[in-house]
């Protein structure tokens, strides 16, 4: 080593590491290399604990808000009702057929992902998915208990001691912890919140309750513990989309080689390094990344775009009074204009473009189609079946009777009450099945709050006021609090002419 | 030992076989892969001891948990007994109009008479409990012996025609043609009139004819206007319904050599609370009284 170059190293801390993809030495037969991510410190960094912090309160929070229904729904804000087939949110309730609501919203997420792709880059992969906030999370307690990359090195590479055991079992104690809270918060959003926590700490919730935070726990642990970034880069089919979906506009974490090669390890203000770049080939980067990569290398599919590298650097920056954002946040626009030395053009505006405006425009009308339905939306729906076996059958009089099965939901939180009349072919009967007599104007059917009543109909009419095979006739269900109407079309039948 | 080739690119040896000159790697497998082989060798091991596994000549090995699928259904079957009891007890407690009155009994009665109809009625009676010639259909208000509750519940008990039953609803119409109690003008007359009584195109003179034959032979059992008695199961011949055909011909053949439907009596072979849920059941069908 120089004399040069140990002077620097007053300043930065230089670390001899290899980039895990780096192109050097890229196999396709060598097994993982294990990466220690140093624990970076700016304002990324901030950004990510922020996100991190919000996301995990989200995740653990949503769970345990109430939201009053009254006596007949749950008062948990937001729940799958799986037994019963409803998915409440907050003041929505959504049927088992109305789940083209979520679809809408999935399709939402979706462009609204590739919207955020095609102006910031990666930033879902780099700040807000559960695998990003979980590892961030378990390497948190890692460095909390075996110490910073240096230590954790040496720790992995010593020999087994009682302080090492010590650590390493305090670590995976926590880590299966955590993963047991993550699971065990999952299965809330399926069942009372409350409720389920006295019984699951009681051992009477149900064993598929047990399972699935045992399956969940075992995925938390794995992934964030073992699998970390191998989950993104081999598993994660997102990120190959992801990698469609960028191009010259957009925010991609850039390293500026412009400025920084070539790459000196001498200190700054010597002779040789007035020829050479910013860089100086510290490392700091390297170490940072959680993905184990070298972003110096150019953009690869490996990089989840968390910024950490910036932060690393530009402290380096700092350190050595040199400016800062060597590694930045740029479009390759930019990046070209800076290699032949023209002036930045990016601006907002250069955000809005075809592909941008597009996906903007899909949203919108994805929002406002759903908010639409959602505000057309009847809490009364009713669905008839004629009955198939008989299709109709003859009574002694001449007259022709058929047979329906009515059912009438109420998506309202109380008990209503609704009547169902008939309409449309003349001097028609209406009859329970089962019943004594015929019911004189309208059925008063009471259906139970947040749920569906079923009543089988027997309606009859003479062959006179039918005039073909098959004859359209109405069975009108009105709300008899808001006089709210659902008219369904219904078929009559009689035998072929 | 055969030289083994090395591969130039990875370093690693060929397995030696060739194919069109594409090569093998001889790569280990991978140690997850081999883990997860490895651990389902053990899971099989355990579970062979654990459960049903290895047929013998009578049996296969029971397994040390003891598991029968026999035995799991036969759990199953005793887990739905147990939550139907309430409702089975209450079927035998109560009568029939009481069964009736109560909606939520009368709908398990209900759902319990329909899948013993289709096991033990719909072969005559149809799926749809429709009937065809000669079989009734039970959805119309035209019943032979009764409509009411307690009437298809002694038929569905005792059955009809059915002489094993002492108490079997019978009757049998005389064969006017086949006995020669009347000629063949005579019957033809009576036919006429028959459908006039129900009001379909007839000849009028045989019909006008065939009324004194009609009142003299048939208005004992079938009534002065053709409206039947159920006490003696005689079918009412003034509605639009006909249990053998309403043409000339069907009725004619009727009158010669009258068929007659038999069933079988269901209160040896069917418990009494089911047959309360047939009865609810087919009651519930349209035609009940």
């Amino acid at each position: 080593m120089t004399q040069d170059s140990s002077s620097i190293q007053n300043v930065v801390d230089r670390v001899e590491v290899e980039a895990v993809n780096s192109k050097a030495k890229r196999s396709l037969y060598t097994s993982r290399k294990k990466i220690f991510p140093k624990r970076a410190s700016g304002s990324f960094r901030l950004f990510k604990w922020w996100v991190m912090a919000v996301t995990l309160a989200i995740y653990y929070v949503t769970p345990w808000l109430r939201w009053d229904r009254g006596e007949f729904a749950p008062n948990q804000a937001v729940l799958v009702d799986l037994d019963v087939g409803r998915f409440y949110f907050f003041f929505i309730t959504i049927w088992p057929q109305e789940l083209y609501y979520i679809a809408g919203l999935l399709i939402m997420a979706g462009v609204g992902l590739f919207l955020v792709t095609s102006t910031v880059g990666r930033a879902w992969c780099g700040y807000t998915c559960p695998q990003t906030v979980w590892v961030d999370l378990y390497l948190w307690i890692e460095r909390w208990i075996e110490g910073d990359r240096n230590a954790r090195i040496k720790l992995d590479n010593g020999a087994w001691s009682g302080e090492k055991l010590f650590k390493r079992i305090a670590k995976h104690v926590i880590w299966l912890f955590v993963g047991l809270i993550t699971g065990g918060a999952w299965v809330f959003y399926f069942a009372d919140a409350p409720t389920l926590a006295v019984d699951l700490v009681t051992g009477k919730a149900s064993s598929i309750a047990y399972s699935t935070i045992g399956v969940m726990t075992a995925i938390t642990y794995v992934f964030a513990g073992f699998m970390r970034e191998q989950v993104c880069t081999y598993m994660c089919p997102w990120p190959r989309i992801q990698g469609a979906m960028l191009d010259d506009r957009s925010l991609v974490v850039t390293y500026n080689d412009w400025r920084g090669e070539p790459r000196s390890r001498h200190q700054k203000n010597t002779d040789i390094a007035a020829q050479s770049g910013d860089c100086i080939d510290c490392n700091q980067c390297v170490v940072v990344c959680p993905m184990g990569i070298d972003i110096r290398d150019g953009q690869q599919m490996e990089c989840i775009t968390c910024a950490l590298c910036i932060d690393a650097c530009n402290g380096v920056m700092e350190k050595i009074g040199r400016p800062i954002n060597l590694i930045s946040y740029a479009t390759l626009n930019d990046y070209k204009a800076n290699v032949k030395g023209d002036t930045i053009t990016t601006t907002w505006r250069s955000f809005i473009h075809g592909r941008t405006v597009i996906y903007s425009a899909i949203m919108v009308i994805a929002a406002l189609l759903l908010v639409y339905v959602l505000a057309i939306r009847s809490l009364v729906d009713v669905s008839v079946l004629h009955n198939r076996n008989p299709v109709y059958t003859l009574l002694s009089d001449g007259s022709i009777r058929n047979g329906y099965v009515v059912k009438v939901l109420n998506k309202k939180f109380n008990i209503q009450q609704f009547s169902v009349s008939v309409s449309g072919i003349t001097g028609l009967k209406m009859r329970i099945a089962g019943a004594k007599t015929d019911i004189q104007t309208e059925l008063v059917l009471e259906v139970p709050a947040n749920g569906l009543e079923t009543v089988q109909l027997y309606i009859s009419a003479k062959t006179s006021a039918l005039n073909a095979e098959q004859n359209s006739f109405q069975f009108i269900v009105e709300d008899r609090d808001t006089s709210e109407k659902v008219i369904y079309d219904a078929v009559f039948y009689q035998a072929k002419k | 030992m055969v030289k083994r080739e090395l591969d130039e690119v990875s370093g690693t040896e060929t397995t030696g076989h060739e194919w069109d000159g594409i090569k093998e790697l001889d790569n280990p497998m991978p140690r997850w892969w081999l883990w997860a082989f490895i651990i389902s060798i053990v899971w099989g091991v355990i579970y062979m001891a654990a459960y049903p596994a290895w047929p013998l000549i009578t049996e296969a090995t029971k397994g040390f948990l003891g598991y029968s699928s026999r035995a799991e259904l036969a759990d199953t079957m005793n887990a739905v007994q147990v939550s139907r009891q309430k409702y089975i007890n209450s079927i035998n407690a109560l009568s029939l109009e009481e069964i009736r009155n109560d909606s939520e009994l009368a709908r398990f009665a209900y759902a319990g008479g329909k899948s013993a109809f289709a096991v033990n009625c719909s072969q005559c009676h149809g799926s749809g409990a429709a009937g065809s010639a000669g079989y009734p259909n039970l959805n119309d208000d035209n019943w032979l012996w009764g409509g009411s509750l307690t009437d298809i519940q002694t038929t569905i008990s005792h059955g009809i025609r059915f002489e094993q039953d002492d108490d079997t609803r019978f009757s049998e119409m005389p064969a006017f043609g086949g006995d020669e109690i009347l000629d063949r003008t005579q019957i033809g007359q009576v036919a006429d009139y028959v459908l006039s009584l129900s009001k379909r195109q007839h000849d009028f003179e045989n019909a006008t004819a065939g009324a004194k034959t009609y009142a003299d032979n048939c208005a004992a059992c079938h009534g002065d206007t053709g409206q039947g008695d159920r006490e003696q199961g005689a079918p009412q011949l003034s509605n639009v319904l006909w249990l053998y055909g309403n043409e000339k011909a069907d009725i004619i053949a009727q009158i010669s050599r009258p068929k007659h439907g038999v069933m079988p009596a269901w209160g040896e072979r069917l418990d009494a609370t089911t047959i309360k849920q047939l009865t609810i059941y087919v009651h519930a069908l349209g035609g009940g009284e």
